[in-house]
């Protein structure tokens, strides 16, 4: 491992933290930490080894869209419990504690915005809403968005990052696979694409519905994106699995993704391809 | 608890009643039938843990009729397509075309094996992508000549492998459930024993979709579920209960159109009865919407799958 710099001079080094975690600004690849401001000014890419760190939704919205463009929409679609879900903790509990954690209704964005002054729609996830799980309230704003993005005929950018379905709600979790692939199909009969980019990690459901139906597929570096996640194919299977596993590299070599693409080169990228499909 | 069943029904009854595209002869036998189960709801009570673990084991009995043998009970001329035409052919799926009530049909579905050799040749019914890709080469037939198609879905899941895995499971499943929103012929789906997950829903997208009595349909199986959110796999029972995957729920929460009796104590203990009660269902299901116009049937399919989930 390359020795690891300490970007910020206040922070010589990672917070102390419980053993066995680590600081969420500290680079899991080469150990580099970093202030908040800093990984803002770099878009959440490591400076030192280009590791590229999660970025929350709004977060990743307000890097990409051009400066107040972005108009939110369908704030008020929350989730219910409609099972009365109760393991170890009760399911309402669990949403509560995520919308004091991240300030989301839920682990989607979505509205309208433009990206290099062309119009087009976002659906971005946040993996840190209960990992990103897709239960009815992503189910139903995800198909918000193909519904906007159809009815102004302008494409939708969807940036999944998710664990998979939300357990919590069931069989209603599961019905929102359908349900996200029926809006893209009422989006493609509309003549609207759909540009999808993976970022790490997308797994699970989302990967089976509406993160693979893209018109086009790109992902950000490393980002893990399997319908099975490495531990239970592993441990269902026996099977030695490849380093690379279900990273974009590798999808990429296997025919899954269109490109892999540094965060840096994602912007001009995007922007290249709404001009393509808008025509002129 | 009754009272909340209650409303749920109602309210899609009410839906159903201001749903636009469905008219004449298809809504008013949905609108019966739906009735029909509304009152069965408010005779008996809802399933509870035990009611709810009987059906897990029920679901997955060794005895349980797969796929071909009710292929074996219900259509004429049978004839078992193979292959995806890419790769391989997936023993896990069987794909075919027949005879079902005096008309061609494509019927597609998991493939369990009864003893140890044929278990692991079936691969337990689960799926690699090369078997969805193959499902939906045969959906693509089926909707060329104006077959209907007919799925019956009975898997714990797709298979989490590494080949799998690189031949694209998760994107070959989303196709598949695209594949069966674009069909414009009249569609079925019965679960007939597990209906675990993504490799259930890949052929789930029907204009009916019904679940034996003693079915499960779930998100993940209780086992995962206990293992994820109680870290222990042997909380099953108490997965189950709280994820709530037996029929009679299904249906309360708008999931599926209806529920296949089943002999009594399971389709274990009479195949022949067992089939006579699917196969009536399914003809049933397909007539329902064989009077709507193509256009008409797909709209109200996308229509119906847009709206399921809950929200606040």
């Amino acid at each position: 491992m390359a020795e690891r710099i300490d970007v910020s001079i206040e922070h010589r080094g990672a917070p102390d933290q419980p053993a066995g975690k680590r600081h969420p600004n500290t680079c899991p690849a080469c150990g580099s930490h970093y202030r908040e401001d800093e990984l803002r000014a770099s878009a959440w890419v490591c400076r030192h080894c280009g590791h590229h760190f999660a970025m929350r939704a709004r977060d990743r919205i307000s890097w990409l869209a051009d400066p107040g463009s972005f108009t939110e929409a369908a704030l008020d679609v929350r989730s219910a419990d409609p099972l009365n879900f109760f393991d170890l903790r009760a399911y309402t509990d669990r949403i509560a504690e995520a919308e004091m954690a991240t300030g989301l209704g839920d682990a989607i964005v979505i509205g309208s915005a433009q990206v290099d002054a062309r119009a087009c729609e976002l659906a971005v996830m946040d993996f840190s809403f209960i990992g990103g799980s897709m239960g009815s309230a992503v189910g139903e704003k995800f198909a918000r968005a193909c519904d906007a993005a159809a009815e102004k005929g302008v494409p939708l950018i969807s940036i999944p990052s998710s664990g998979g379905a939300r357990m919590q709600e069931g069989i209603l979790s599961l019905m929102q696979m359908p349900k996200t692939v029926v809006a893209i199909e009422e989006l493609h009969a509309a003549g609207s694409a759909l540009i999808t980019v993976i970022t790490n990690p997308t797994t699970g459901g989302v990967v089976a519905s509406l993160a693979m139906l893209g018109d086009i597929t790109v992902a950000e570096p490393g980002s893990l994106m399997s319908f099975a996640g490495p531990r239970v194919v592993s441990n269902i299977t026996k099977e030695k699995l490849p380093e690379d596993f279900g990273r974009a590299e590798s999808n990429f070599r296997l025919g899954h993704l269109d490109a892999v693409l540094p965060r840096a080169e994602l912007r001009p990228y995007l922007a290249k391809v709404l001009r393509l499909f808008h025509g002129q | 608890m009754a009272s909340d069943d209650e409303l749920r029904i109602r309210d899609r009854l009410g839906k159903l009643g201001n749903l636009p595209l469905l008219r004449g002869v298809a809504v008013s036998g949905e609108l019966k039938r739906l009735q029909k189960q509304l009152k069965r709801l408010e005779q008996e009570p809802a399933p509870a843990g035990d009611d709810i673990w009987l059906s897990v084991e029920l679901a997955r009995h060794q005895e349980r009729p797969y796929t071909l043998d009710y292929v074996e009970r219900l259509m004429d001329d049978w004839t078992e397509l193979h292959g995806d035409r890419a790769r391989a052919d997936d023993p896990a799926i069987v794909a075919g075309i027949g005879r079902f009530h005096g008309r061609t049909v494509a019927l597609i579905g998991h493939q369990k094996g009864r003893d140890v050799a044929e278990r692991v040749h079936r691969n337990f019914g689960m799926a690699h992508p090369e078997g969805y890709r193959k499902a939906m080469r045969v959906m693509e037939l089926a909707d060329r000549f104006g077959f209907p198609v007919i799925t019956l879905i009975d898997t714990p899941g797709a298979y989490p492998g590494l080949a799998a895995e690189q031949h694209g499971q998760g994107g070959m499943i989303a196709r598949c459930q695209a594949q069966m929103a674009r069909l414009r012929v009249p569609t079925a789906a019965c679960v007939i024993g597990e209906g675990g997950s993504g490799g259930a829903v890949a052929f789930a997208i029907a204009d009916r979709v019904y679940m034996q009595e003693h079915a499960i349909y779930s998100v993940i199986s209780p086992e995962g579920c206990a293992q994820i959110l109680w870290r222990d796999g042997a909380e099953a029972r108490k997965a189950a209960a709280a994820m709530k995957p037996d029929a009679r729920h299904c249906l309360e929460l708008g999931v599926i159109d209806g529920i296949v009796d089943e002999p009594r104590g399971g389709a274990q203990l009479n195949w022949d009865e067992a089939a006579f009660s699917l196969g009536e269902t399914l003809r049933r299901g397909l007539a329902d919407v064989e009077s709507l116009g193509p256009e008409e049937r797909r709209a109200a399919r996308r229509a119906k799958f847009r709206s399921m989930g809950v929200t606040a």
